[in-house]
């Protein structure tokens, strides 16, 4: 941390818009707009899927046509019209990539101006990295490498042509397609993502990361994750996202499922830069997720995720911690200014006994932005002896900004131990004078202090994300002190 | 070194200080004393640049430069020192990191490069000594959990660090013990040159006899006025403030 202040900071913050609103000029393989029955046997048929997945789309797209959206979290939007979404674009290409040679040099470029360079990053981190473009994945790197070990690293697409036994046995136990409006739209159309398997008892050797990119104007983007660490294995995952400045809001309804058998442990952190809209509030990604776990007996899951992009998010990682002893840990900050709004938090089901959970929370509200937290905390009546402690805390930049907290806690077992914390301040003055009164400049004081605050959760990031992050929080929160 | 002419200023429409001359050199001690309420603490404040307060007259000159003109970081760059009466807290923030950072702002501002880890280290060794402050206190998140003492102690650390040209010291023995005192005051003095000068504000004569200064000055309703050595301290805790307050209104 100390070197970052130190050297970066003010060369980072000349630089202080959205810096991944460019868009790339590929040509791109589009649908026609809308959503019916017809559009998920394109997509289907464009996958060259098995006939049992066509139908689990079909099947979902009748249940989401019976359900309503949400409107229980705190944002206020223009509900998107989903007949007015290309649920299918791809960078045209006429084969898949074999290897990095084969990739299209301007779709290089968009990944070099994103900082992930792949061929660097294949020298110097050791970071196996997908990127995914739209709705296909791209590039998938280090690929043989982890094959040696039994890991599958790949996109969704390639996990459903080349491992369709594992897909089909795990994809949707975990977030059934009857769970809400976005998993039921995710579940009918979802064009693409990333499959990560890891085989018992191996520890995964480098950070898997997937990059998603929104690049086509006029298109969602509906991604779906599957990450199974089985018995005894361990495995860091991280994922990033950026999109281009638009006016218009693009939406973006992913589904994340981890499964963590017994004795595994999945990490998976997120550094979400989706574009936020401008200093009025016109455009951004509507960011509409649902990510959740299952930890069998003595298994964990670790979620920690840097939230600073998307004008609008809704977003609750969770853990069902089913098996004895399972861990479920959250660590979050999410970021909002000018016209963002964000309700986020997550759920920890204890259904096994000694089950332990923790959730860190930390929002930074400026601008006129909203930021929510809203967690669940389920003790079910076997789970003898849980824990949970949860810590949520709130900054405020400015006096227009709101921050809400929104804890639920349901017990049913006596010998359960639940704690909460919650705390909300406003940045001090005092503490912004007293570093000026040292030397220090606005800006860089704001960056110590926030990222101060921060820490907890910061420090749960793998190195290069933590440092990445950092970067995000004093580009996202420049001059918003008022 | 600096030079304050005729100071007033306000803060919400109150006058506070009315016509504030002070002059210090370089190797100088002064000792600003005075009643509650006199202006002194608004006098730290405004040298270091709080903007609360409204400057209606007066001139300051600091090493040349027209002090007022300054940000307050800026003022900090020429090698101006507040301790304050009331360090901050900052949570997550470690002492190490804070001065580092601080230490480089002013070098940067200077055209230096940024400090070495090595040399930043061997100097935190050194000078957390001068104020017998625990080493483990420099890591640990900035006067967060910190004993009142310990909040003192950081903030002479932090001068020994930042190495100023003028340190202004506002009531730092408050809230002191007799031995925090005592480190307190030996760190000041060690780090007492000929090339730079103290104002100390305080309460009580108490702080004086372990720092020792060439002038007292005693300020009242927003005015210096009274001027002497080191013995007008003892005479104003033998006989209070209320006999200056006196001899002013007959003047």
């Amino acid at each position: 941390m100390a070197q970052y202040t130190e050297n970066e900071l003010a060369k980072d913050l000349d630089n202080q818009d959205y810096k991944f609103g460019f868009v790339t000029d590929v040509e791109t393989d589009k649908i026609p707009e809308g959503l019916n029955e017809d559009i998920i046997r394109i997509i289907s048929s464009k996958k060259n899927e098995p006939s049992w997945l066509l139908e689990y789309r079909l099947k979902s797209f009748e249940i989401w046509k019976n359900m309503a959206e949400p409107n229980w979290a705190h944002v206020k939007y223009n509900k998107p019209d989903f007949q007015k979404i290309t649920y299918f674009a791809a960078p045209k290409q006429s084969k898949k990539y074999e290897s990095w040679d084969d990739v299209d040099p301007e779709m290089k470029e968009t990944m070099a101006k994103l900082g992930i360079s792949l061929e660097e990053q294949k020298k110097l981190t050791g970071v196996a990295v997908d990127f995914v473009m739209d709705s296909v994945s791209v590039a998938t790197s280090f690929k043989s490498k982890l094959k040696e070990l039994g890991i599958i690293f790949c996109s969704f697409s390639e996990a459903v042509q080349e491992y369709p036994e594992l897909v089909k046995e795990h994809m949707g136990t975990v977030v059934p397609n009857t769970d809400n409006f976005y998993a039921a739209l995710n579940s009918a159309v979802f064009t693409d993502g990333s499959f990560c398997y890891i085989p018992k008892g191996v520890r995964c050797p480098m950070e898997l990361s997937t990059y998603f990119r929104i690049n086509a104007g006029g298109t969602g983007q509906f991604e779906r994750t599957l990450v199974i660490a089985d018995e005894g294995s361990y495995v860091s995952y991280l994922e990033g996202c950026t999109a281009p400045q638009r006016d218009e809001n693009q939406l973006h309804a992913a589904v994340v499922e981890l499964k963590a058998m017994n004795d595994a442990e999945i990490k998976y952190s997120t550094v979400q830069n989706w574009y936020p809209g401008d200093e009025n509030g016109i455009g951004g990604v509507f960011n509409f997720v649902t990510k959740r776990g299952i930890c069998e007996t003595n298994a964990k899951i670790s979620w920690t995720q840097v939230e600073t992009g998307s004008a609008v998010t809704w977003k609750y990682p969770s853990c069902i911690l089913k098996g004895d002893g399972a861990i479920g840990e959250f660590y979050s900050v999410a970021v909002t200014n000018n016209y963002q709004q964000a309700d986020t938090g997550t759920k920890m089901i204890h259904l096994g006994k000694r089950t332990k959970s923790t959730i860190i929370s930390k929002g930074i509200s400026a601008g006129n932005s909203e930021n929510s937290y809203r967690g669940l905390v389920q003790i079910q009546k076997n789970a003898h002896g849980a824990r949970n402690f949860s810590q949520c805390d709130s900054l405020l930049m400015t006096d227009h900004c709101g921050a809400h907290t929104f804890p639920y806690i349901e017990c049913k077992n006596p010998s359960a131990q639940i704690e909460h914390e919650a705390t909300t301040s406003k940045i001090g003055e005092d503490q912004l004078f007293y570093c000026k009164q040292r030397g220090i400049s606005e800006e860089k004081a704001i960056s110590l202090i926030v990222n101060g605050y921060c820490k907890e959760v910061l420090n749960q990031l793998p190195m290069e994300f933590a440092v990445e992050a950092q970067k995000l929080l004093a580009i996202s929160l420049e001059g918003s002190v008022g | 070194m600096i030079e304050i002419k005729n100071l007033h200023a306000n803060i919400e429409g109150k006058e506070i200080l009315k016509g504030l001359n002070l002059k210090v050199n370089a190797g100088e001690v002064h000792a600003i004393m005075g009643p509650n309420g006199a202006g002194k603490s608004t006098l730290a404040s405004i040298l270091a640049g709080r903007e609360e307060y409204e400057i209606t007259e007066g001139e300051v000159t600091f090493e040349g430069s027209d002090l007022l003109e300054l940000s307050t970081e800026e003022r900090a760059h020429l090698g101006l020192f507040l301790a304050f009466q009331y360090p901050v807290e900052i949570p997550g923030v470690s002492n190490v990191n804070f001065l580092r950072t601080a230490i480089n702002e002013i070098r940067d501002a200077k055209g230096e490069d940024p400090i070495s880890a090595k040399d930043f280290m061997a100097m935190v060794r050194e000078k957390s000594k001068i104020v017998e402050l625990d080493s483990s206190l420099a890591s640990r998140s900035v006067n967060e959990g910190f004993s009142g003492g310990e909040k003192k102690r950081n903030e002479i650390f932090q001068m020994a660090m930042l190495n100023p040209k003028l340190a202004v010291l506002d009531e730092t023995d408050s809230g002191l013990d007799i031995d925090a005192l005592r480190i307190v005051a030996k760190g000041v003095n060690t780090l007492k040159s000929a090339d730079n000068a103290t104002i100390v504000i305080t309460h009580y004569q108490r702080l004086l006899d372990y720092i020792v200064p060439d002038f007292v000055h005693v300020l009242h309703d927003g005015r210096i006025v009274k001027t002497g050595s080191k013995e007008l301290a003892l005479e104003l805790e033998e006989k209070g403030y209320d006999w200056i307050k006196e001899e002013t209104q007959v003047g």
